[in-house]
């Protein structure tokens, strides 16, 4: 768990100056202008739980970057606090001693960095060794854990090789084995996955993703692209002149954008792997009712029975009654009869999507035993039209 | 009228009235003598206990010895036989000629005098790097140090330290200490700074991020200045002769004196291959 608390982050000499004028309000330039401090951070406070991605994003120059490296104390905090689970409880990391600061960044906090930061003159085992060494662990424990990291990350035959020898993806997962060696609870990335090409950044993706379900740390992601914030994150905190402005679940950041700043970014984003079901659905009281009969479609003669359960509703196409099966996370859709489906409120647009291919039939959305809504293929091409970003 | 015997007055003061900064000097060397004068014997004496003690070390050692040994280490240096072998006879003919003697003692005297800028320049290079304010400070001393020439401080060095290997060795040191100045200088400051900030990610402390990160990623440039400091001591031989200091360059200088062409040649190659070989030496072929 890391907190930042009312962060103020100002570059420049007599930082200070700069609160005041921060407390009025004044933008960052006019703020440049009058003191020559740069503001790169402002006010900004965001808690990331255990088991969670918090993707930090933005574009370059919002202060990203420079809020997450105040988490470690690369960057000093002008205003405010960060504070870290530790032993004792949360501590603030600003009012540690130097000697505690190094302790808390060998056991409690880590970075992976966009340009990797390997040291070139050591082997892939030697890098992933260097903060245990600052550690001062015994060696035989050091070569343990080192080839542990390395198999992890499936590097363990590179192990004797220089970083300049390896591609830039194989250099991340060192540096991703780097900082995974030193068993802390809460990882830092920087646009760790930024200077590499497209596949292999979806590939180290899903790696972290796989690792994350693992181990369960609290990362803070710094990203500028979105697709990635989207996939990775649990939350996403979108920043813009050093401030943060909307800090939510992808979902919520994809379906209502705080501002146009944020609606922008989302505008050409692929709802498919964001938006849910309880998002896409038609509440059942929006739809016809005639004789007892939920209307899906007139033209096709399509017709929903409510039932005592969920389970007990049918579909009626014509004279041909359906009876529902049930679907949920995880299960493979080929498995999925030619029949309608029930799915839960939290199913993904990509699942829903692949279940009325798969079985040909809509679905009911079902929220604690009872339905909330259904939906068919006019509120899917709805949502695929970009039509639920749009103000009504 | 009047204007032209004013610029008269003028002028004749500017030419009758010298600035005496060359009185300055002297009058402080003259100071440093009278009041330190047994500081610099001290000195003297302790440098060339030392450095004759190196010399009379390795002509302890037969030649033959000598060259199995320099073939060995050029061998474990560059992985390269023919560096071996050129080695081996640069020396035999270096011996064949009878030079065996001034060779050694150069060789001695460029150790020494780049050890000691290696001992000196390597700290100063790095707390130059870390305190910008220092290097301001150090860059026109270090102009200073390379530009003046040579003969300028031969003179007070010899008068400080007496004739002998001493002054030599002190005018050597001032002129080749700038390269390992300015090379670690340049090195350290260069370090790329995700690493100085990976390095602190992960528990450096300052004299951690010192020895593991930094100097580490400036060692290649540090070794550049010690190959170039190598180069440039050698290149004070035959000044450093002059002030009485033993070696290859006092063939050269009696050569001059008596306009002998054959023994100015002998020691000139001579110079010439033991600068090839340090140079050879000075470099590993991995770096």
């Amino acid at each position: 768990m890391i907190e930042f608390k009312d962060v103020d982050v100002v570059f420049g000499k007599n930082p200070e100056r700069a609160i005041p004028l921060l407390d009025k309000g004044m933008s960052r330039s006019d703020i440049l202008d009058k003191t020559g401090l740069t503001a790169g951070v402002r006010n900004a406070s965001l808690s990331v739980a255990k088991g969670e991605i918090c993707v930090l994003m933005g574009l370059s120059g919002s202060g990203k970057s420079s809020l997450l490296r105040t988490a470690n104390g690369l960057n000093p905090i002008t205003r405010g606090e960060v504070l870290l689970e530790t032993d004792q409880g949360m501590q603030s990391f600003l009012a540690l001693s130097e000697a505690e600061k190094r302790k808390v960044r060998m056991e409690r906090i880590t970075m992976v960095f966009q340009k990797f930061a390997l040291m070139p003159w050591l082997t892939v085992a030697q890098n992933v060794a260097f903060g245990l060494e600052q550690k001062g662990l015994e060696k035989k424990h050091i070569r343990d854990r080192v080839m542990h990291q390395l198999d992890l990350v499936g590097l363990t035959q590179w192990a004797k090789m220089r970083p300049s020898e390896l591609s830039g993806g194989m250099q991340q997962r060192v540096g991703l084995a780097r900082a995974l060696a030193m068993e802390t609870d809460i990882i830092l990335m920087d646009e760790p996955f930024s200077a590499l090409d497209p596949l292999i950044r979806n590939q180290l993706q899903d790696e972290l993703l796989r690792l994350q379900q693992q181990l369960q740390k609290t990362v803070v992601f710094v990203s500028h692209d979105l697709d990635e914030a989207l996939k990775l994150g649990n939350h996403i905190a979108i920043m813009k002149d050093g401030e943060i402005v909307q800090h939510d679940t992808p979902e919520n950041i994809v379906l209502n954008p705080a501002d146009d700043y944020v609606r922008n970014f989302v505008a050409h984003t692929n709802p498919v792997e964001v938006v849910k079901a309880n998002a896409l659905l038609r509440p059942l009281g929006e739809l016809p009712m005639v004789n007892d009969e939920y209307c899906l479609s007139r033209r096709h003669d399509y017709w929903l029975k409510p039932g005592e359960t969920p389970l007990s509703c049918r579909v009626r196409y014509g004279s041909q009654e359906h009876a529902f099966q049930q679907w949920s996370p995880g299960q493979t859709v080929e498995t999925l009869l030619k029949q309608p489906s029930l799915v839960n409120t939290n199913t993904l647009m990509k699942d829903v999507m692949e279940i009325r291919y798969h079985t040909g039939h809509g679905m009911l959305v079902v929220d604690q035993d009872s339905v909330v809504g259904y939906i068919g293929d006019k509120d899917i091409y709805h949502a695929m039209l970009g039509k639920l970003f749009e103000e009504d | 009228m009047f204007f032209t015997h004013a610029m008269r007055t003028i002028m004749s003061w500017i030419t009758e009235n010298k600035v005496p900064i060359g009185d300055w000097a002297e009058d402080l060397i003259d100071g440093l003598i009278e009041h330190s004068g047994e500081f610099f014997d001290y000195v003297a004496m302790s440098l060339e206990f030392l450095i004759q003690g190196l010399i009379n070390a390795l002509l302890s050692l037969h030649p033959v010895v000598f060259m199995l040994l320099v073939a060995a280490l050029s061998v474990w240096r560059q992985r390269h036989w023919g560096t071996a072998l050129f080695c081996g006879l640069s020396l035999m003919l270096i011996w064949n000629l009878g030079y065996w003697q001034q060779a050694v003692e150069t060789l001695s005297l460029v150790l020494f005098a780049t050890g000691s800028c290696v001992l000196i320049g390597v700290p100063v290079g790095i707390a130059a790097a870390h305190r910008p304010m220092l290097y301001r400070f150090l860059r026109p001393v270090l102009d200073l140090m390379q530009t003046i020439p040579t003969f300028v401080y031969l003179i007070p060095t010899l008068t400080l330290f007496g004739l002998g290997v001493v002054p030599g060795l002190i005018s050597t040191i001032v002129f080749a200490i700038a390269a390992p100045i300015r090379l670690t200088y340049l090195g350290i400051s260069e370090v790329p700074p995700e690493l100085l900030e990976a390095g602190k990610a992960f528990g450096c402390t300052n004299r951690n991020l010192l020895v593991k990160v930094e100097i580490p990623a400036a060692m290649s440039s540090i070794r550049a200045g010690i190959t170039q400091c190598i180069m440039l001591s050698l290149s004070m031989v035959v000044i450093a002769a002059l002030v009485g200091a033993d070696g290859l360059g006092k063939p050269v200088v009696r050569a001059l004196n008596t306009v002998d062409i054959a023994m100015g040649f002998e020691a000139g190659l001579a110079i010439v291959l033991v600068a090839i070989m340090l140079d050879r030496l000075s470099k590993s072929r991995y770096q």
